[in-house]
């Protein structure tokens, strides 16, 4: 079991890096009006079947060969159902998938959001051919970070590059330190 | 606020400088496991570790990647540093604290943290 939220959002994330996706978008959006925080990560990868859709929160099913358990989807739907959410996942094979996860704000076994920059922060690095989109709204205010618009500022430099690393940590803890003041 | 002309300063500051590095020129391969077992043990703040030496050491020819399951999932977070000369040491059970030591003792100067191996800590 992850202690985090985020820590399920990369796990999640990481099965989209291997579905071959160039395109990943992670959203958190957290309503306390609405008592609902709904987190979204949706990909352009190469998508599931209908079979393996319908195993896809099964324990013991998974794609990997190192091992006969696969426990991301599972762990992911269950902290969501555990405060009185859900998870719903759609795929289309050659098209993308998309996950989407709901959660109760107030209910009290709601897993932490966590460290979610380090997260991005660490997808982003690990996977500098790739693109992200993370979109962080809270309330009626975001951050928004769009590597394809940090590559076309960068031209050939690449996107794990250390100093560009270190802006990119910098830009997502300095923005949403704004965005938690913005409250 | 961290703006993108904030980006655009720090590119136009880096192509000012010679000698930027080019594909393929890494002299050494950090590779950190990155699936459910290790991010469950704790792999990504060790990651981020990895990439603050990186940061801090100014290190332009050394790459800190990251893989899926390598199969040793009761030793996570495992590390692997693969030398120029193809030679790999595994790393296990590693946190963040231990990632300092790595990288000045072996990625820096070569010498292998024996300590921290999968050869002393197999059971």
């Amino acid at each position: 079991m992850m202690q985090e939220l985020s820590m399920n959002i990369l796990d999640v994330a990481e099965n989209s890096v291997r579905a071959g996706a160039s395109l990943v978008e992670i959203t958190v959006d957290r309503q306390p009006v609405n008592d609902l925080m709904t987190i979204t990560i949706s990909d352009n990868g190469c998508g599931m079947s209908p079979e393996q859709l319908k195993k896809v929160s099964d324990p013991f099913y998974t794609t990997r060969t190192t091992r006969s358990v696969g426990l991301g989807i599972p762990f992911f739907r269950m902290a969501a159902e555990l405060t009185g959410g859900k998870l719903e996942i759609s795929s289309t094979q050659g098209v993308g998938t998309l996950i989407k996860a709901s959660f109760v704000l107030s209910s009290i076994d709601l897993m932490p959001l966590g460290n979610i920059n380090e997260t991005i922060f660490v997808l982003i690095h690990g996977n500098p051919d790739m693109d992200f989109v993370f979109t962080h709204r809270l309330g009626g205010s975001e951050l928004v970070l769009d590597t394809r618009s940090f590559r076309r500022i960068l031209g050939d430099i690449p996107l794990n590059d250390p100093k560009v690393s270190s802006f990119i940590r910098e830009f997502l803890d300095e923005n949403t330190r704004e965005l938690l003041q913005a409250q | 606020m961290k703006t993108l002309a904030e980006l655009q300063a720090l590119r136009d500051d880096m192509k000012a400088q010679v000698g930027v590095r080019r594909e393929g020129q890494y002299r050494m391969r950090v590779v950190v496991g990155m699936a459910t077992c290790g991010i469950a043990a704790g792999a990504r703040p060790v990651l981020a570790a990895c990439t603050e030496e990186l940061e801090k050491r100014k290190l332009t020819d050394v790459i800190v990647a990251q893989t899926g399951c390598i199969g040793i999932c009761q030793y996570e977070p495992v590390v692997e540093v693969f030398d120029a000369d193809g030679s790999k040491t595994t790393y296990v059970h590693v946190t963040p604290d231990k990632v300092p030591k790595i990288f000045a003792q072996h990625i820096v100067n070569g010498s292998p943290v024996v300590e921290y191996t999968i050869g002393a800590n197999a059971k």
